[in-house]
């Protein structure tokens, strides 16, 4: 159970946060964090496909994770959090588009090492 | 290419703060109510509404919906793998917090860790914010 709540996570974080970059940068550049800015944000997001999207992803990871709390310890989530890292890069550079160049690679590795040690 | 001058960066900078900052207290609030809301497991949503009965999980979700918000507005200013490692320093943020106000016991793994994960947030801050133009051609 436990194991496959990690699976759940892990993929369902990635899935949502490929589709929200795709969502919001479809959106356009938000400037400001002013109340009208963000009501503005939220009421494009009520009709942009893609980010509802990523956020019914990121519902069934949150859900799975609240119940992965609530029987063992947030270490246990860490092999799910270390895993996104690396996927999300991968998937930022061949679905996305992004130019990810060695620091990029770099720095997703050393996170999702440095996350791993951190759980000792 | 960069996300366009110094004061577009800067923006782009302050909602890299903001949403490490909301991620670490939402969360700090989040799993300190869970552990007294107790056990669930379930397929059912009834069983998590519990967790909306304790104030703090009710405080950490408030501030994770200010993350969430957030952690948009930065997606739609700069590449998501950018963000993720970036953001990744609330990680060790928790753990400085936990280990100089809480006093919380800092193993050598766990330093190695905080290093390492430095070091890759480093390296990703001096990548510019944005290299794309438009939206994904795969996801348009």
């Amino acid at each position: 159970m436990k194991w496959l709540l990690v699976g759940i996570i892990a993929l369902c974080n990635t899935i949502g946060d490929v589709l929200n970059t795709a969502g919001m940068k479809r959106q356009g550049e938000v400037e400001d964090l002013r109340p009208g800015t963000l009501l503005g944000m939220v009421k494009k997001i009520a009709r942009n496909p893609l980010v509802l999207g990523g956020f019914a992803a990121l519902a069934v990871s949150f859900f799975a994770l609240l119940s992965l709390l609530s029987i063992t310890t947030v270490s246990f989530a860490v092999p799910a959090t270390a895993a996104s890292y690396l996927l999300e890069t991968l998937l930022a550079k061949y679905i996305l588009g992004e130019d990810v160049k060695w620091r990029r690679w770099a720095a997703a590795v050393l996170v999702a090492c440095g996350v791993v040690l951190l759980s000792f | 290419m960069n996300s366009g001058n110094g004061g577009q960066r800067g923006k782009t900078q302050g909602l890299v703060v903001l949403v490490i900052a909301t991620n670490v207290l939402g969360n700090v609030f989040l799993s300190r109510g869970m552990h007294q809301v107790g056990r669930i497991v379930s397929f059912s949503p009834a069983e998590y509404l519990r967790a909306f009965a304790n104030p703090s999980a009710i405080v950490g979700i408030l501030i994770l919906i200010v993350w969430m918000l957030s952690d948009l507005a930065l997606l739609s200013r700069a590449d998501l793998s950018f963000v993720l490692p970036v953001t990744a320093s609330a990680y060790v943020l928790v753990a400085l917090v936990g280990h100089f106000f809480l006093h919380d016991h800092i193993s050598w793994q766990r330093w190695l860790g905080i290093l390492l994960i430095t070091g890759g947030v480093i390296l990703a801050e001096e990548t510019p914010a944005r290299t794309t133009t438009g939206p994904p051609e795969r996801l348009r």
